[in-house]
């Protein structure tokens, strides 16, 4: 198959994860055992790495925090930023890690049961981390889009169900 | 006090009701319908082009523009059309309308004396027959086949051809059957109306929903350049039906004639909507593209469940409709739309809607998601089983 139509799988699975491989098949042109495979190949490859909803957990969850720490560190010979980024990466209260260019280095997204557990693990485990320099705690306030999806959106088809 | 004179004029009077009126009443009073029957994009106007607007307002574009159009939007136009290999000066052979609709009605009566015929292949869009009728022509219907997937040929053509018939309006891609003309259904036709003096409104509002290559117009073959209106607008490739806002591009003389009509009659389009018709035209090819990519899709989508649930169905190559064939659940088209919406609520328009040659079939629209064309379709499987 060629590279786009295989691109286009990925599309239709990121942006609806339940569409069955039959109606990907239709959408696309191809047999479904076409797709099938390609979804196995790239679950090998880990190129599709989990199914999974996108949750709006502000409606369920009153408790819920998430904090986004910038952090500096400093990196190590032959490692570079990986190993202080496992270290960060590998406590699960840890939900994302990015290595990012400008004024600091990493970004830590945490999320917690309440303020009072983030800044327990800010203190605790993050900063006192060996090669961690600086830690700075961003709480995040309310979340109107992400990952391409607005949440709470008030746009609504507006048009009337017959038209010529 | 006695009433000598009919309030109303007979060509009014005698128009018939839209054939989708009594469909739209029945679906609006019913809940969770998913609906096939739009016949408009579902995409909410691309953000830029929003945006854009809002711009315009706030600096002030609030006022009338010039007849024709603001220039910048005409020289947009008229870039755009380039890449259609079709050149027209903008300040001569272009003119902005308040949607195609406005261009369609302009050109027809610019064109027609009382008594002229308007051949009209169907099953077609349903503005044609009654413009074709208030601006004093006769519609002549041209029934175009199942068999020939809904393209009309010379052969149909003739068959309806007389003395006074003076113009042929055409709609490739068309609406509701999707149908596209090949390049030798161009070629024949151009050399049919050339040898019949025929004049031709060429309604190309879905060009840009091509699916099997490059939409051409017709307006491109020899000698159809001086005999042809092209209309087109906004509405359907930028998902903008709202903002009001088409064009015709033609000869001259013709052109002229239909801005002298716009003038008195509606003055300008809607100084909004052209601003955010540039935005369009500048900076819109991205946006659309993804939205063609997206009814690709989903064609592909609707077309292969309305065969899984036991319908023919052609391939559209074109706009943003299937027309399958009905004729094997022997309902009508009406029944067949009445009975689906009351059993499934799901809603089809009746191929009737579109002209008599629309028996026997009916519209389902893929302008709506993905998701939702799957439920369609789950429903009307279940629809077919319990006949
Ligand atoms: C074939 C065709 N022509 C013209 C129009 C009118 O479009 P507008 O007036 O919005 O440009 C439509 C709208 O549905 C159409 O389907």
């Amino acid at each position: 198959m060629e590279k786009e139509k295989k691109l286009e799988i990925l599309r239709l699975l990121q942006e609806n994860a339940r569409r069955s491989p039959a109606m990907i098949a239709s959408m696309l042109g191809v047999e479904e055992a076409v797709v099938l495979q390609v979804m196995d190949e790239f679950e090998r490859d880990r190129v599709i790495v989990r199914y999974s909803a996108m949750v709006n957990w502000d409606k369920v969850d009153e408790r819920r925090v998430t904090a986004v720490i910038d952090v500096k560190v400093t990196p190590q010979r032959d490692v570079g930023f990986d190993a202080i980024a496992q270290r960060i990466y590998r406590f699960p209260e840890v939900s994302s890690v990015f290595l990012m260019s400008g004024a600091y280095d990493l970004q830590v997204v945490v999320v917690g049961n309440h303020i009072r557990e983030v800044a327990q693990f800010v203190s605790e485990k993050l900063s006192t981390l060996e090669h961690v320099n600086s830690t700075t705690t961003h709480f995040l306030l309310k979340r109107y889009k992400w990952d391409g999806v607005i949440f709470d959106d008030g746009e609504q088809d507006q048009r009337l169900v017959i038209t010529p | 006090m006695k009433q000598l004179k009919s309030r109303l004029s007979p060509v009014v009077e005698n128009l018939p009701p839209s054939g989708i009126r009594r469909f739209f009443d029945l679906a609006s009073e019913m809940k969770d319908v998913i609906s096939l029957g739009v016949g408009e994009p579902d995409f909410v106007t691309p953000w830029h082009i929003r945006d854009a607007s809002f711009d315009a307002l706030s600096r002030g574009f609030t006022s009338y523009t010039s007849n024709r159009g603001m220039s910048q939007l005409l020289e947009a136009i008229a870039d755009y059309l380039m890449g259609y290999n079709l050149h027209y000066d903008p300040d001569r052979e272009l003119l902005v309308t308040v949607g195609g609709s406005e261009a369609i009605d302009l050109a027809l009566r610019a064109m027609l004396s009382p008594g002229d015929e308007v051949l009209i292949p169907e099953p077609a869009y349903v503005s044609y027959r009654p413009c074709a009728a208030l601006a004093g022509g006769v519609p002549v219907a041209v029934p175009t086949r199942w068999e020939a997937q809904f393209r009309v040929s010379t052969t149909d053509l003739e068959s309806q051809l007389t003395a006074r018939s003076k113009v042929l309006v055409m709609c490739y891609p068309n609406n509701p059957t999707g149908a596209v003309l090949s390049e030798t259904d161009l070629q024949e036709l151009a050399t049919f109306c050339v040898q019949n003096d025929l004049l031709v409104i060429s309604d190309e509002i879905y060009a840009e929903l091509s699916y099997g290559g490059k939409h051409h117009s017709i307006a491109e073959q020899p000698g159809m350049r001086d005999r042809t209106v092209v209309v087109s607008g906004m509405s359907k490739a930028f998902a903008m039906t709202g903002w009001r806002i088409g064009y015709a591009a033609g000869p001259e003389d013709i052109l002229s004639a239909m801005l002298k009509i716009h003038q008195y009659a509606i003055l300008c389009a809607p100084v909004m909507g052209q601003m955010a018709a540039i935005e369009a035209l500048q900076h819109g090819e991205r946006e659309k593209q993804r939205m063609v990519e997206e009814y690709d899709r989903r064609r592909r989508l609707m077309v292969e469940g309305l065969r899984s649930v036991g319908l023919s169905c052609h391939e559209p190559q074109g706009a943003f409709y299937a027309f399958p064939d009905i004729r094997s659940t022997g309902f009508t088209a009406e029944a067949f739309a009445e009975e689906l919406l009351r059993q499934q609520r799901v809603a089809v328009v009746p191929g009737t809607a579109f002209g008599e040659a629309g028996e026997g079939f009916v519209r389902c629209s893929y302008a709506t998601s993905a998701d939702q064309i799957e439920q369609a379709i789950q429903r009307m499987g279940h629809f077919l089983t319990e006949l």
